[in-house]
């Protein structure tokens, strides 16, 4: 094909796309949420087999990090005990903005069976929290779509201006 | 939810009576009715008071006196082959008698026998710590401070171990309340934002079974969901929730089921 003829708009044509630096950014953010590795309980195990090959969280972009300064969503997955208050509250606060909380499970969403002395009866008392997600626990497809969801979530927010950073109070 | 009422003496009054209910027993059996358990026993008596022996689901319960607990335990280890100590533990039996019972559970390994020794303590009262003879005692010694409050004498470290060091109360006595009480319910907020947060976070939701639907404080209703705090009238437009935005995604293929391949064969 003669020079001339080549179609630049047309894809693998001229290697230039046009967009707006939000949408760069939110595609950027929505699509490498480095999430946390938070399994508290069974919950995790679910977490973990949404990670693994058969489910393949990888091709999100969602790699677990073992580090909240290194990740963007944290993912709780179990019971939260009062005991471990304290420390999901440091562990968010380590991590950069912006960020995000998937509450994961009927434990971590309000506390579920344990209606007890020692468990917190939902993680939003200490956290905000972006997307509750039901089960008990819930399937490895139920967290991909809750991710997707999150994805959605950011790219329909402006990542233009800063985030306006979440408080609980 | 359902009102709390005071468990006191939750113990002292049943319920539910019937006039001629007999409650089961385990049947107990004489000691001398075991060669091996009658020569322990027999050792047991010949240096320590024996309050009460006999023989339960094939297991000697041997009741002695709360102070001769660590030498009662040596003897058991080093002489009678109970090398063992499997469990330990409290039971509270504060409304029926002011005392909690304290057992251990032994196993002998070379005479394939259990024992349980018990003594009963007053109310207050700590136990001599028996740590130094089986370190199995160490966390279960621990745990029954943690629950029971009761101290363990000459242990070496005796910290809660389940419960958090700053936590109040005593979760296994009969007198604590399942759903914790006041400090339990206001635990994590007074800890991580304070006291004067309790009236901004609210108090904890007990009921995991209430169902609200005019309720946009806590969970939207699914397929019409709203911002929080939103007030509900019912008539609320469907809110379809898709993988993707109808547009399209920047720089991300829509997935198109026209154009998809399905391989039917599983040896491709």
């Amino acid at each position: 094909m003669a020079q001339h003829k080549v179609d630049y708009t047309k894809s693998g044509g001229l290697p230039v796309a046009l967009t707006s630096i939000d949408k760069l950014a939110n595609w950027g953010r929505s699509n490498s949420l480095w999430a946390m590795t938070y399994g508290l309980a069974c919950c995790g195990i679910e977490m973990m087999a949404a990670g693994a090959s058969r489910y393949d969280f990888d091709r999100f972009g969602t790699i677990f990090r073992a580090s909240p300064r290194q990740s963007d969503v944290m993912i709780v997955a179990g019971t939260l005990t009062k005991k471990h208050s304290e420390f999901i509250k440091r562990l968010y606060d380590q991590m950069t903005e912006p960020r995000w909380v998937i509450s994961m499970g009927s434990c971590a969403n309000t506390g579920g069976m344990f209606n007890t002395y020692a468990t917190v009866q939902g993680v939003d008392r200490i956290i905000p929290v972006d997307l509750y997600l039901p089960g008990c626990a819930p399937r490895p497809e139920t967290l991909q779509y809750g991710v997707m969801l999150l994805q959605k979530k950011i790219r329909a927010n402006s990542a233009s201006k800063a985030q306006k950073p979440k408080r609980l109070m | 939810m359902r009102a709390y009422t005071p468990k006191d003496d939750v113990q002292k009054k049943s319920y539910y009576t019937d006039r001629f209910y007999v409650s089961p027993q385990v049947p107990k059996q004489e000691v001398e009715s075991d060669e091996i358990f009658a020569a322990d026993l027999a050792a047991i008596k010949t240096k320590f008071d024996v309050l009460d022996a006999y023989i339960q689901v094939e297991q000697m319960v041997v009741f002695i006196k709360p102070n001769d607990n660590y030498k009662v335990l040596e003897l058991l280890k080093d002489e009678l082959e109970y090398t063992q100590l499997s469990e330990m533990s409290a039971i509270d039996f504060l409304a029926k008698s002011n005392s909690f019972e304290i057992f251990y559970q032994m196993l002998s390994m070379n005479k394939a026998k259990r024992i349980r020794i018990k003594m009963t303590i007053e109310n207050g009262a700590a136990v001599n710590s028996v740590e130094k003879l089986f370190r199995s005692a160490d966390w279960a010694e621990r745990e029954m401070f943690d629950m029971f409050g009761i101290e363990a004498n000459g242990h070496p470290f005796m910290k809660r171990i389940l419960m958090p060091y700053d936590w109040q109360g005593n979760p296994l006595l009969k007198t604590y309340p399942l759903q914790g009480d006041e400090f339990a319910a206001w635990y994590e907020v007074d800890k991580i934002y304070g006291k004067e947060a309790r009236e901004e976070i609210g108090p904890e939701i007990r009921d995991t079974a209430r169902v609200d639907r005019y309720d946009s404080d806590r969970f939207a209703r699914l397929g019409h969901e709203v911002p929080k705090g939103t007030k509900i009238t019912g008539d609320e437009p469907v809110v379809e929730q898709t993988y993707q935005e109808d547009g399209g995604v920047f720089l991300i293929k829509k997935f198109d089921k026209e154009s998809s391949v399905v391989i039917d064969d599983p040896q491709r």
